[in-house]
């Protein structure tokens, strides 16, 4: 009960932004402009869903449901749908498979069309003019700065994103997660995966064993 | 209402984009994601257009950098936050004050649900 100077010193400025958020939603709370109900809904609703998460969802379930894979390759838009995902600009997905010997990656050369339903925030680097320009003249090489390095049998498709077309990587699930369950296998799935800069990581002790 | 992310919110300039890592926002303690939803909810229930929140951010940003002065992201949003706030008259600089010092010193704890 007794206030020590521990606490003060540890709390520090974030401490007093703290309580003037608390402060400020009270007051707005009293007010009726808003209500902790509609604040919290906000919270959720950017916390989960504007995340690459729905797209890791989406990409497992394509692993793990022969069936549904066949429905999101042929229809992206209706099949990401289905599991309840879906923007409000109206614009159809493609969904784009990688296999051992094609590599697909999405670029948008004009601006910086992203598939946020499913995959977020755009990163800087993908709106970035380098890499908008550089993807599609030399893939190869700006793949290997991402750290990927592909053999020269596989052949990479660069697909290039607009206002009414927005692109997605299916990526090929990595050997030795066969035993791994859904939740597990959603957290192997990365952003960077998905717009194909990447591959999907089995687990490191899987992978060294 | 807030069902879908905004793009006009997801979706800010560089310069004053929302902290992500993976692509998912970040949130370094639970008051900034309350800031957070308090900002775009207000937006959503119309009390402004997020474009004044947005440049009042810049404006925000822009000011503490001529000053060389290194405040975090949503230290910055609060700040932006309670001048819209205020200059929409949602809220008197007296009775932020008055409240966030009760709040100090651990009044007001009990406030109605």
């Amino acid at each position: 009960m007794s206030g020590n100077h521990h606490d003060r010193q540890q709390a520090g400025t974030e401490s007093y932004a703290a309580l003037r958020t608390k402060a400020l939603e009270a007051l707005l709370v009293e007010k009726g402009l808003i209500t902790t109900d509609v604040i919290d809904t906000v919270v959720h609703a950017y916390e989960q869903d504007i995340g690459p998460l729905n797209g890791a969802k989406v990409v497992v379930r394509a692993w793990v449901d022969p069936a549904y894979k066949k429905r999101l390759l042929a229809d992206g838009t209706a099949a990401i749908a289905e599991l309840g995902f879906g923007g409000r600009e109206g614009v159809d997905m493609v969904v784009l498979e990688n296999t051992p010997t094609v590599h697909n990656v999405v670029v948008c050369t004009l601006c910086s069309c992203y598939p946020w339903p499913v995959l977020g925030l755009p990163p800087a680097w993908y709106k970035s003019y380098a890499y908008r320009s550089r993807v599609v003249r030399e893939p190869r090489v700006v793949l290997r700065e991402f750290g990927l390095e592909l053999p020269a049998s596989v052949e990479i498709r660069v697909w290039d994103s607009n206002s009414d077309m927005r692109y997605m990587v299916l990526p090929e699930r990595p050997a030795g997660t066969e035993h791994m369950h859904e939740a597990e296998l959603i957290s192997l799935v990365t952003r960077d995966a998905m717009i194909g800069v990447a591959k999907v990581q089995a687990p490191a002790a899987v992978a060294r064993g | 209402m807030a069902a879908e992310p905004d793009p006009r919110i997801a979706n800010m300039d560089e310069q004053v984009a929302l902290p992500r890592q993976n692509g998912e926002l970040v949130f370094a303690a639970p008051w900034e994601a309350r800031a957070f939803g308090l900002a775009v909810a207000l937006n959503e229930a119309g009390v402004y257009p997020w474009r004044d929140f947005s440049q009042g951010l810049a404006a925000e940003t822009a000011a503490l950098e001529q000053h060389g002065v290194q405040v975090s992201y949503y230290e910055r949003w609060l700040e932006t936050l309670e001048k819209l706030a205020i200059a929409r008259g949602l809220v008197t600089p007296e009775e932020l004050e008055a409240r966030t010092a009760a709040y100090a010193f651990g009044a007001h704890d009990d406030h109605t649900h």
